[in-house]
C-alpha cells in the first residue's frame, strides 16, 4: 500500500466511522441520560432501538410513509414505549437495590426481544429503500447519500437535545433531578414527570437510530438491538456515563475505531476492538474521558 | 399556619421521630433545637413531603398535607431551605435562582424577586454567573436561601443555616432570617446553634432522641436551667 492510497483509505474510513459512530452516539445518549437521572443502566435500551426500527418499517411498508413522517412516528412510538416501561417496570423499583433494578432491565430487554419475535417472527425483514442510493465520488473517496442522511439527522437530533437540556425549563429540571433529586423536589419539581420525559427523549433518539440503521443496512430483525446496544453502552462509559457530550464523543470514537479496524485489519476484529476499548477505559480512566473522579457520597 | 400532630417517622428500622407535635403560628419564628441525631432534620423532611410518616398528621393552612407529594407542597407556599451543600453546584447562581422559581410563571414578578434576592445578598449578585460549586460555604448558604425565596414562600423551613459557617457570617445569616420574617414570611428554623436560634425566635421546641422534651417561648427556654446546661454551655 503506497502512501497515497493509505491516506485515501484512512479518510474513507473516517467517513464510514463518522456515520456509524453517530448512530452509536444517538443510542449512547439515551443510556447516559437515563443513568444520569435514576442511576440505572437500562439494558433494554438496545431493544427500544430495535422497536424504533420496526415502527419505522411498518410506517414505510404498510402506510407508505416517506422518511420524515416515518422517523417522527418511530420516535413518538418508542418514546411512549419508554414512558410505559419506566412506569410499569422501573418506577415500582425506585427504592430497591440497584442490582434488582438492573436485573429488571435485563428482563425487560428479553421481554421486548421475544415479544417482537412472537409478533414479527425471527426472520430478518428488508427495510425499504426510502431513498434511492446515490453514490458521490470526490478525490477518490466514496460517500453515499445515506451516510450523509445519517450524519445530518444525528447531528440535528443531538443539537436539538443539547438545546432542550441546556436552554429550556424542563431541561434545567432534568439537570437538577440528575444532580440532587431531593433538592429538586424542594424546588417544586415533579420528579416522576421529569423521569418520564427523560425516558421519552432517550427512547426517541434510540428509535431514530433504529430507523437510520434500517435505511442504511436495509435489514432489521428482533435481535438487532443487542450488539449496537452493548456498543452504545461502551460508548457512554468511554465518554463518562451521565455526561451528554461524553456520550456523543464516545459514540464517534467507537464508530471510528470500528471503521479503522475493519478497513485496515479485518471486520471480524471490530467487535473485539469495541470491547478492548471498554477494558482499557475501565483500567485507566474508569470515570470516562470527560468524567471527573468523584467519590460516592455517603 | 402549621400544625404537626403526633408524628412518627421511621428511617428503615430506626424510629427517628417519636410522637412529635408542634405548632407554628402565622408570622412567627419557631425553632427546633437539639443535638445531632435528635430528629430535627427528619421532622423538616417529613413536613416537606420528602419522607412519609408512619403515623401522625401535618396540617398546613387548614389543609391536611400528610399524603401530599413534595412538589405540590412547594406550590402551596411551604418551602424548605436545605443545608447549604444542597445548592445545585454544577449550575450557575442565576440558574439556581431560576430553579427556585420553577413553580411560577409570572416572568415580571420573577425578575423583580430576583432583584430583591440580590438586594438581600449582594454577594450573590457579584457572583451571579459563577458556578455554585465554586462559592464559599457562606455564599452557598445564601444561595439556597435566595433560591427558596424565589418561590414566594408563605412558610419557610430552614435546615441548620449556621452549619459550618464562621461566627460573623452566622450573625449575618440570622439577621437576614429576621428580615425575611419581618417582611411577612413565617419561619420554622432547625438549629444546633441554640443561642442564635433562641435569640430571634418567638417559640422553641427542644428535641432529644426523636422526642420533644421541652417547649415554650424562646425567652423562657433561654432562661431555663436545663436548656442552658445542655445547649447553651451555661
Amino acid at each position: 500500500m503506497n502512501m497515497g492510497s493509505f491516506t485515501q483509505q484512512f479518510l474513507q474510513q473516517i467517513i464510514n466511522g463518522l456515520s456509524l459512530g453517530s448512530i452509536y452516539s444517538l443510542i449512547a445518549l439515551g443510556y447516559t441520560m437515563i443513568y444520569g437521572i435514576i442511576k440505572l443502566i437500562n439494558f433494554a435500551h438496545g431493544d427500544i432501538y430495535m422497536l424504533g426500527a420496526f415502527i419505522g418499517f411498518v410506517a414505510t411498508t404498510k402506510f407508505q410513509m416517506s422518511f420524515l413522517p416515518a422517523l417522527i412516528l418511530a420516535m413518538v412510538g418508542a418514546g411512549l414505549a419508554g414512558i410505559i416501561i419506566e412506569r410499569i417496570a422501573y418506577r415500582p423499583m425506585r427504592n430497591a437495590p440497584r442490582i434488582a433494578v438492573l436485573i429488571t432491565a435485563i428482563g425487560v430487554s428479553f421481554f421486548l426481544e421475544y415479544t417482537m419475535i412472537l409478533i414479527a417472527t425471527p426472520q430478518p425483514r428488508t427495510f425499504p429503500a426510502v431513498f434511492s442510493p446515490t453514490v458521490y465520488h470526490f478525490a477518490g473517496l466514496v460517500v453515499n447519500n445515506q451516510q450523509i442522511l445519517i450524519l445530518v439527522s444525528a447531528l440535528l437530533l443531538m443539537a436539538g437535545l443539547t438545546y432542550i437540556v441546556n436552554h429550556t425549563k424542563a431541561g434545567q429540571a432534568m439537570r437538577a433531578v440528575s444532580f440532587d433529586p431531593d433538592a429538586a423536589r424542594l424546588m417544586g419539581i415533579n420528579i416522576d414527570r421529569i423521569i418520564s420525559m427523560t425516558f421519552a427523549l432517550g427512547s426517541a433518539l434510540a428509535a431514530a437510530a433504529g430507523v437510520l440503521v434500517g435505511i442504511y443496512y436495509n435489514s432489521i430483525d428482533p435481535l438487532m438491538g443487542t450488539m449496537p446496544g452493548l456498543k452504545a453502552f461502551i460508548a457512554a462509559v468511554v465518554g463518562g456515563i451521565g455526561i451528554l457530550p461524553g456520550a456523543m464523543m464516545g459514540g464517534l470514537i467507537m464508530g471510528l475505531v470500528e471503521a479503522m479496524v475493519s478497513g485496515f485489519f479485518s471486520s471480524t476484529f471490530r467487535d473485539a476492538a469495541a470491547f478492548a476499548i471498554l477494558i482499557i477505559i475501565l483500567l485507566y480512566k474508569p470515570s470516562g474521558l470527560l468524567g471527573k473522579n468523584v467519590k460516592e457520597k455517603v | 399556619m402549621l400544625q404537626v400532630k403526633n408524628l412518627d417517622v421511621f428511617y428503615g428500622a430506626i424510629h427517628a421521630v417519636k410522637d412529635i407535635s408542634l405548632e407554628v403560628g402565622d408570622g412567627e419564628i419557631v425553632t427546633l433545637i437539639g443535638s445531632n441525631g435528635a430528629g430535627k432534620s427528619t421532622t423538616l423532611h417529613t413536613i416537606s413531603g420528602l419522607i412519609k410518616p408512619k403515623n401522625g398528621k401535618i396540617i398546613y393552612d387548614g389543609t391536611d398535607i400528610t399524603e401530599t407529594s413534595a412538589h405540590k407542597i412547594v406550590e402551596m407556599g411551604l418551602v424548605q431551605v436545605p443545608e447549604g451543600r444542597h445548592a445545585f453546584s454544577n449550575m450557575s447562581v442565576l440558574e439556581n435562582l431560576d430553579l427556585g422559581a420553577y413553580t411560577r410563571k409570572d416572568k415580571d414578578g420573577i425578575e423583580k424577586d430576583k432583584e430583591d434576592v440580590f438586594k438581600k445578598f449582594p454577594r450573590l449578585y457579584e457572583r451571579r454567573n459563577q458556578i455554585a460549586g465554586t462559592l464559599s460555604g457562606g455564599e452557598q448558604q445564601m444561595l439556597v436561601m435566595g433560591r427558596a425565596l424565589m418561590s414566594k414562600p408563605k412558610l419557610l423551613l430552614l435546615d441548620e443555616p449556621s452549619m459550618g459557617l464562621a461566627p460573623l457570617l452566622v450573625k449575618e445569616i440570622f439577621n437576614i432570617i429576621k428580615e425575611i420574617n419581618d417582611q411577612g414570611t413565617t419561619i420554622l428554623l432547625v438549629e444546633q446553634n441554640a443561642n442564635m436560634a433562641l435569640s430571634i425566635a418567638d417559640k422553641a421546641y427542644v428535641l432529644e432522641t426523636g422526642r420533644v422534651v421541652l417547649n415554650g417561648t424562646a425567652a423562657e427556654l433561654a432562661a431555663s436551667e436545663a436548656v442552658q446546661k445542655a445547649y447553651l454551655g451555661g
